[in-house]
């Protein structure tokens, strides 16, 4: 369970990128690849007990969930999931273009 | 407010950020990670569940290189609790440090800074970073390895690897480990091997008995090349 960890490193970086800008934080946008590891609804969980006190007090946490997305790296075919992670054409081993993330894409701020 | 027409509503204004959530480990993680290029050691995250046998692969290992191999191994161990895995690993000859982590159920890269500063890697050329039993949380967080290994007993059943897809995608390599009781099992290697398959875009495997010694001259003969590899891709 280190989506409070998460959390602790989300609000530090929400802090920073705002700076020293007098505005309150509204909403925090933020993309979860199936494959990072981090679950969502405890993700969820975490951020409404840990936002009390921070800058993310009275934000609300908006989760872009990115499905994982293998492909192979020379001709970009996708890989059909649960399939072996090796394209068929090529016998390259497969890459993952997306579903890895775990990124704050954006800030909305209240300013007066 | 709203400056336009006095309708009470705030102004939102979006600020466009795109930076990964755990970029101050990872900071930290490149900052170990550069210590390690610098000394020539090659640092391994061995992860895998509480009881897939990781610290007995650390006690083979040890068995096999004669101890430390004239210092050229060392070892953090991190548990939630107890540095009974550190003192195996030390019994063994190997130098140890335990990392005790209370409820954190992972390692991160800032633990590991702070532990490498208490021991002494003087000579060392293998690290082995005995993560936290957990097959989820360890696969997120980056210390500054060069590769990571899952430990995978074959006692864990067939299936293990497309239910903890995450932490086998990162895998360098797995250890199959405790072979010696597939016969008592009725589990099938071939189902294993491919689960591994659909779970890693690179299935390397070895297949290891801790107990019996099988194995780990494969084990060692991975390391060293990839060791080999590893400092070979920095110089180029």
């Amino acid at each position: 369970m280190h989506e409070y960890s998460i959390v602790q490193s989300l609000v530090d970086s929400v802090a920073a990128a705002v700076g020293a800008r007098e505005a309150a934080v509204h909403r925090v946008d933020v993309a979860i690849g199936e494959l990072a590891g981090v679950d969502t609804a405890l993700l969820t969980t975490a951020f409404e007990v840990f936002r009390a006190g921070t800058i993310c007090e009275n934000a609300a946490l908006k989760i872009d969930r990115i499905a994982a997305l293998w492909e192979c790296p020379r001709c970009r075919a996708s890989i059909a999931r649960g399939a072996f992670l090796r394209c068929q054409a090529c016998n390259e081993p497969a890459h993952l273009a997306a579903g890895d993330e775990i990124v704050l894409q954006r800030i909305e701020m209240e300013v007066s | 407010m709203c400056q336009d027409c006095g309708c009470g509503d705030v102004n939102l204004v979006p600020l466009d950020v795109q930076k990964r959530i755990l970029s101050r480990n990872d900071n930290v993680a490149a900052h170990n990670r550069g210590h390690f290029l610098e000394r020539g050691i090659f640092a391994i995250n061995l992860m895998g569940s509480p009881g897939s046998g990781k610290t007995a692969v650390l006690q083979a290992t040890a068995n096999a290189f004669d101890g430390d191999g004239g210092g050229k191994l060392a070892a953090l161990a991190g548990d939630l609790a107890t540095e009974n895995d550190s003192n195996r690993v030390l019994n063994a000859g190997i130098r140890s440090r335990a990392v005790t982590t209370g409820q954190a159920c992972h390692l991160d890269a800032e633990l590991v800074h702070h532990e490498l500063h208490h021991l002494d890697l003087a000579g060392v050329e293998y690290l082995f970073i005995e993560n936290v039993g957990n097959l989820v949380c360890p696969a997120v967080y980056d210390l500054g390895q060069a590769v990571n290994v899952v430990a995978l007993s074959v006692t864990e059943g067939e299936d293990k690897p497309l239910k903890y897809p995450t932490m086998f995608a990162k895998a360098d390599l797995v250890l199959l480990t405790k072979v010696d009781l597939l016969p008592h099992l009725g589990v099938s290697m071939d189902a294993i091997l491919d689960s591994l398959a659909r779970s890693m875009p690179v299935p390397n495997v070895i297949a290891l008995s801790a107990r019996e010694g099988f194995g780990v001259d494969d084990w060692l003969a991975w390391l060293q090349r990839s060791r080999v590899d590893a400092f070979q891709e920095v110089m180029a």
